[in-house]
């Protein structure tokens, strides 16, 4: 379909929908109106039996558990599909990160300070979140954030150390499996698959919810994992990753590799294994790095 | 209460307006990370923080910033 | 009045799909399909809404309190966060596209057509 077939389509479908939509609108309750059976009811059972503070943590995690069950795996299913995507091509390679000893010291400072910070954030969050607002979602997504304060600060070989994408893998893997344990055990100990088995402690209480801090954890250490591991893809791919104009052949031995000093070890990605040569490359740019800083 | 509600939905129209007509992808993550914060304002005048709060964090930072990223990929030298 | 945020809705989704259907460039078409999934996480909370009431969180307000509809909210936090990995995969397909037919115009991609 081209652009004009496509322009053409939407300009007789939109005005459709428009009227459908309104007409649609006109049946709903109205905005801000008193008729909300259904948050009534969770909120009854939030704040009464289940001793939740959070009714969302608690919508989310308890009353409609399978629901979130479903959603951590398509976030499961979605990361591992960009991690495969995001594979370096033959013909890629790494190249030096040139521009990393250029941060600017203030930037870099800025960085740490801000990293323990964030993190400690990203956990009240996580831990949270039956009382307040938030919960592994957005806890999961501030950890993740925060951790890329590591990159801003320059120190992207740092980053790849302390977590490699491997043992990030595992990491989202643990989250999701453990939240589908919480389940079964639900299922074991109380009878139906996810249910609170545990006791709910009083209420506005950090240990209060039964199993919603536990899944809240699960998935805050499921979301981090993803998130990190989807913006060090991007990163990688962005920054990291450059074509090399002579593909796979043998000769570009003696191409140009202005970094790694151990040049041929380097070469070996090109034959599509790239784990092995990310450890030369980045060890080399961590000297690149110290000589930059003094 | 209700009058800051419906400012922040007129903000949201117009920048998602703004958005979808932005031609140019690195100005549209711009102008997308600006919608994501309309939204999440928004969120906090109807009420819900929790997704507020997720809104902030994904919708002006992340996903951004990835498209940034592939925009650097896909348009910038190669 | 008490329609206007549910037209809001409606506006963001046809301006994303707007933006889809004239969209040059992937990315572009990535960008605008984010603006019109938010008009699902506008709708939810508009018909959550209510007036006067307050977030649906009980850590400083009394049990009884008047709070807005949480089922919508919880519905559309996970929205927000799975739509974030989704448009993750839909950025990756773009950058493996581009790599193996050299473009990011949805129009030059024949290879896909035929």
């Amino acid at each position: 379909m081209s652009r004009r077939v496509r322009l053409v389509l939407f300009v007789v479908v939109a005005p459709v929908f428009a009227v459908l939509f309104f007409l649609a609108t006109r049946g709903l309750p109205g905005f801000g109106s008193e008729f909300h059976p259904y948050g009534d009811r969770a909120v009854a059972v939030a704040t009464g039996q289940r001793a939740t503070a959070n009714v969302v943590s608690s919508v989310n995690f308890d009353q409609r558990g399978v629901d979130t069950l479903g959603e951590e795996f398509i976030l499961f299913g979605s990361v591992i599909g960009t991690v495969v995507l995001l594979r370096p091509a033959p013909g890629e390679r790494e190249v030096g990160r040139r521009g990393a000893g250029r941060v600017l010291p203030t930037t870099r400072l800025a960085g740490y300070l801000l990293l323990p910070v964030t993190v400690l954030v990203g956990l009240y969050v996580i831990a949270h979140g039956q009382l307040s607002p938030g919960g592994g979602f957005q806890g999961g997504v501030v950890l993740a954030t925060g951790w890329h304060l590591l990159y801003i600060a320059g120190r992207y070989a740092a980053l790849r150390r302390a977590a490699p994408p491997t043992v990030l893998e595992i990491v989202e893997s643990i989250g999701a499996a453990a939240f589908a344990a919480i389940g079964l055990a639900g299922l074991v100990i109380g009878g139906a698959f996810l249910v609170n088995f545990l006791p709910v402690g009083s209420f506005n209480d950090l240990l209060s919810g039964g199993t919603v801090p536990l899944l809240n954890g699960a998935v805050g250490v499921a979301v981090a994992a993803a998130i990190v591991l989807l913006l060090s893809g991007f990163l990688e791919q962005a920054v990291v990753l450059r074509r090399t104009e002579e593909p796979l052949a043998g000769s570009s031995i003696i191409a140009e590799e202005p970094l790694a000093g151990s040049s041929i070890i380097a070469e070996e990605p090109l034959a599509g294994s790239s784990i092995g040569a990310e450890e030369p490359i980045a060890g080399s740019s961590i000297i690149a790095d110290g000589t930059e800083q003094r | 209460m209700m009058l800051l509600i419906f400012l922040a939905l007129g903000l949201v129209a117009v920048t998602g307006t703004v958005v979808a007509l932005t031609q140019q992808p690195a100005r549209q993550a711009v102008t997308l990370s600006v919608f994501g914060l309309t939204l999440s304002i928004l969120f906090m005048t109807v009420q819900a923080p929790d997704v507020a709060l997720s809104q902030l964090a994904i919708g002006t930072a992340v996903v951004p910033l990835m498209i940034m990223l592939t925009i650097q990929k896909v348009g910038g030298p190669r | 009045m008490t329609t206007l945020p549910y037209l809001v809705a409606g506006w963001l989704f046809l301006v994303g799909c707007y933006g889809l259907v004239t969209s040059r460039n992937l990315v572009h078409t990535v960008a605008c399909l984010t603006v019109a999934q938010s008009a699902t996480y506008v709708l939810l909370l508009a018909v959550g809404f209510r007036a006067g009431a307050t977030a649906p969180v009980f850590g400083d307000i009394p049990v009884g309190t008047r709070v807005v509809d949480p089922v919508v909210q919880a519905l559309s936090l996970t929205d927000i966060v799975v739509s974030a990995t989704v448009t993750a995969v839909l950025l990756a397909l773009t950058i493996q596209i581009h790599k193996r037919h050299g473009t990011v115009d949805p129009d030059e991609l024949r290879a896909l057509r035929d």
